[in-house]
C-alpha cells in the first residue's frame, strides 16, 4: 500500500497541510478531500509543507491544479514549501513554479500571506 | 581459440491487477531493475515516475478502474538500452491523438489531467506505442543505460 498522510494545523490564520509519503493516483483523493474541506469553510490561505513528501506523480500535481483557481477566486492562495530536490524537479519539469509560489521554509510562506503581494516571487 | 562473445539480455516481468494501490509495487519493481542496470538515484526516480504514469493511464483510461483486468510490465536491459514495456488488453487508444500540451498555455488555463504523457516523454529517451486494435496496447519506455 502507498503510504501517504496529511497533518493539518493552523498558524497565524494560515492553514498548513503537512504531506508525508507518496502522492500518486492512489493517494491523491486524500489531498483532494483535504482541499475540499478547507474550501467549504472558506479557509483559503493554504501552505502545503512538503518536507516529508517523498514522491509525487501527475495525479498529485493535478490536485493542485484542480483547486488553485477556486482558492484564488476566494482571495486565497496555495503556497508550497520545504520541497526535496526530487519533488521540486517534477514541479519544475511541468513549469509549476510559474503558477505557484514555492518557498524554502514554511515560515516565509506564512509571512507572505500578511504581505498582500501574492504575485511577488521568492522561489526556490 | 576464438573468444566467444555472449550478449546478456536481462528480462524481468511483473503482472499486476489494474488497481492504483499496486502502483507502489510497480515503482519498486522498476526501480530495482534500473539500479541493477547502473542508473543513479535521479535517473531511477525518473524511470519509476514515467512507468507510474503509464500504468496510471492504463488503469484510468484503458480499464476504467476495473480491478479484474491485468497489466504486464516487462523490463529488458539489452544492448545499452533499458526498456520498460507496459501491456494491457483494454480500450484501444490512438497515440496520434495525444498532443503535447504547451505548458504555459496549460498552466494559464488551470486545466487538470493530461500531464502523464507529457511527463513520460520528458523523463524518458523514447516513448513508443504498439497498438493492435481491440486486442492489445503496448507502450515502450526506453532510456539509454549509462556507460
Amino acid at each position: 500500500m502507498s503510504d501517504f498522510k496529511i497533518a493539518q494545523r493552523e498558524t497565524s490564520s494560515v492553514n498548513v497541510l503537512e504531506l508525508k509519503g507518496y502522492l500518486d493516483a492512489h493517494t491523491a483523493p486524500k489531498l483532494e478531500e483535504a482541499f475540499q474541506d478547507l474550501l467549504k469553510t472558506n479557509r483559503t490561505k493554504i501552505v502545503v509543507n512538503c518536507k516529508d513528501l517523498s514522491y509525487i506523480s501527475s495525479a498529485g500535481l493535478g490536485v493542485f491544479m484542480a483547486f488553485i483557481e477556486d482558492v484564488r477566486n476566494k482571495s486565497g492562495d496555495i503556497k508550497l514549501t520545504n520541497m526535496s530536490k526530487k519533488v521540486y524537479n517534477v514541479f519544475d519539469l511541468l513549469g509549476f513554479p510559474l503558477l505557484y509560489e514555492i518557498f524554502k521554509d514554511e515560515s516565509e510562506a506564512v509571512r507572505k500571506f500578511s504581505d498582500r503581494s501574492p504575485l511577488d516571487n521568492d522561489r526556490k | 581459440m576464438n573468444a566467444i562473445q555472449s550478449i546478456v539480455v536481462k528480462k524481468q516481468t511483473l503482472k499486476i491487477e489494474s488497481k492504483t494501490d499496486r502502483l507502489v509495487a510497480v515503482r519498486d519493481f522498476v526501480s530495482q531493475a534500473a539500479y541493477a542496470s547502473g542508473f543513479n538515484d535521479e535517473e531511477v526516480s525518473k524511470i519509476a515516475l514515467a512507468v507510474d504514469e503509464a500504468c496510471t493511464n492504463v488503469i484510468k483510461h484503458a480499464y476504467h478502474y476495473d480491478p479484474k483486468k491485468q497489466i504486464t510490465i516487462t523490463v529488458t536491459a539489452n544492448n545499452g538500452e533499458f526498456e520498460v514495456s507496459i501491456v494491457d488488453n483494454g480500450k484501444q487508444f490512438d497515440p496520434k491523438r495525444i498532443k503535447q500540451p504547451d505548458m504555459k498555455e496549460y498552466l494559464s488555463s488551470y486545466r487538470r489531467g493530461g500531464l502523464g504523457v507529457y511527463l513520460m516523454k520528458s523523463l524518458m529517451d523514447k516513448v513508443e506505442y504498439d497498438i493492435e486494435p481491440g486486442k492489445r496496447n503496448q507502450v515502450r519506455l526506453v532510456k539509454h543505460i549509462p556507460r
